[in-house]
């Protein structure tokens, strides 16, 4: 077993930890960085309720060793509002249209659509479904994740994307 | 759930790491995406002590024309697959199979190296690559070698690969403009492994199937080139007549076990099916 020191920016922030080489990503934010709005649900890669933005790429943090994050820029459930405390267009998208219901799901599906519509502002709903395809949601049946995205793609058209992006 | 301990690596050049992994025994292993051995390590069905990180070796990632061939580093990404232009211009099945690997996330993270030398007979890269007769170039403390994917695979997790070696590309002679491609893979839901899948370039001639190559997936302990339907395919008319033969040769090399994803006979059976629709998608996109 070995111990590693990281550095890496969350949340725009920057911390710097020593980690067990064995101790998951999320792991890390939930437990180390009290970040608990990344969620586990099956911890085998599956679920997507794990899902961070890692140096833009969505990641399912169960699936990815913290000291595999040192000098990385993550972007968490808690770090997607707008700075003055404003919820960005994804998180309204899924307020205004009604797409959660128990939430497990929603910080991933958040992050994931976040970075979704960041590479295509323009999605179709067939593009939008895969686009989510690794995110399970075991109560909404995704017809109103799909519309929660589309409203903020809509949104996002008026607004410049770098702002969704913080 | 929590792996095993182990200590991490974390070299800069390809020697190194080969010579980290050659020196660190056989409870050491390469991590690429981590895809397939995190999750592995989480049951405990691995516990390796070192783990050699390969995302800081140079020159690993990205894809590059040299000569006829294609080369694939293997630390890139599906993720960076699907995007590659140079790629979808000349090897458009890369494409067609990365997309049906996994889901976005995985795709981000998970390598064609990891994929092709992970040996679970569910990944569905290796039988692409024995359709494409790619190659794969493997570095160890001894020096470079290349195996060609159609005899680098001996069992389910048993391939070529020995202590020390790291897979560190991808060659590819790329098949000729206007060839026919397709990945047609059976599955439960996305995300999911196949529960049969076939892989098939051919290229057309004044109406006829000139050249083709066969290969599957998920329904062996190794993926499978298709010689034989291979075969029964190239010089054909691609008939209604053809397409049962070649299915028919498929199905008998095909020894899938009867798991989650249904019984054998269904398995070998899926096999035949995807067969048929990889080559009439080929077909459909060929240009004569
Ligand atoms: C939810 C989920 C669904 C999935 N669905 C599919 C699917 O449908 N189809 C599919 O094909 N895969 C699927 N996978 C697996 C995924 O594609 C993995 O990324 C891939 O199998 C391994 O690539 P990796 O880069 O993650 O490798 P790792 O997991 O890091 O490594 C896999 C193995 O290969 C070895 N290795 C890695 N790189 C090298 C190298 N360069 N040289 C030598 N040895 C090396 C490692 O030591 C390890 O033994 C899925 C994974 C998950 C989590
Ligand atoms: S908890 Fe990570 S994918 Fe389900
Ligand atoms: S809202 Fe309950 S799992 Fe998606």
């Amino acid at each position: 077993m070995s111990n590693h020191h990281i550095a890496l920016a969350v949340n725009g922030k920057p911390v710097e930890a020593d980690v067990e080489s064995r101790l998951l990503l999320v792991h890390f934010l939930r437990e180390q960085l009290n970040l608990t709005g990344t969620h586990i649900g099956c911890d085998t890669g599956h679920c997507g309720a794990c899902t961070v933005d890692m140096n833009d790429m969505s990641i399912k943090s169960c699936m990815c060793f913290a000291v595999q994050a040192d000098g990385a820029q993550i972007t968490t459930i808690e770090g997607i509002a707008h700075a003055d405390g404003t919820l960005s267009a994804v998180q309204e998208g899924f307020r205004l249209m009604h797409g959660l219901q128990c939430g497990y799901c929603t910080p991933g599906m958040i992050l994931r659509a976040a970075r979704l519509l960041m590479e295509n502002p323009d999605p179709t709903e067939e593009e939008i479904r895969q686009g989510v395809s690794g995110n399970l949601c075991r109560c909404t049946g995704y017809m109103n994740i799909v519309k929660a995205i589309q409203y903020a793609a809509a949104k996002l058209h008026e607004t410049p994307l770098v702002e969704a992006a913080q | 759930m929590i792996p095993g301990a182990f200590d991490y690596h974390r070299p800069t050049s390809v020697n190194e790491a080969a010579l980290l992994l050659r020196q660190l025994g056989e409870d050491a292993r390469p991590l690429a995406g981590g895809h397939s051995l995190i999750a592995l390590m989480k049951l405990r069905l691995a516990m390796p002590e070192h783990l050699v990180d390969l995302s800081g070796v140079d020159g690993l990632k990205g894809v590059r024309r040299e000569g006829d061939d294609l080369v694939i580093g293997a630390m890139t990404t599906q993720h960076d697959i699907i995007h590659d232009a140079m790629l979808a211009e000349s090897l458009p099945i890369l494409r067609e199979t990365a997309n049906q690997i996994a889901d976005p996330q995985v795709r981000y993270r998970g390598t064609i190296g990891g994929n092709v030398a992970n040996g679970d007979p569910g990944n569905d890269m290796p039988a692409v690559m024995q359709c494409l007769d790619a190659r794969f170039r493997i570095a160890s403390p001894d020096g470079e070698r290349e195996i060609s994917a159609r005899d680098f695979y001996h069992g389910a997790f048993d391939t070529e690969l020995h202590r020390g070696d790291i897979v560190t590309e991808i060659r590819i002679k790329a098949p000729p403009r206007g060839h026919g491609y397709a990945y047609e893979k059976m599955k439960r839901k996305t995300g999911d492994y196949a529960t049969a899948a076939a892989a098939v370039i051919l290229t057309l001639e004044g109406g006829r199937c000139a050249r083709a190559s066969v290969a599957l997936t998920n329904v062996a302990d190794t993926p499978l080139w298709a010689e034989e339907a291979s075969k029964i395919l190239a010089g054909s008319d691609l008939g209604k007549e053809t397409l049962d033969r070649a299915a028919a040769a498929a199905e008998a090399i095909t020894n899938p076990a009867s798991d989650l994803h249904g019984p054998a006979e269904f398995r070998a059976k899926m096999a035949g099916v995807m067969l048929r629709r990889a080559v009439m998608r080929a077909q459909a996109r060929a240009k004569a």
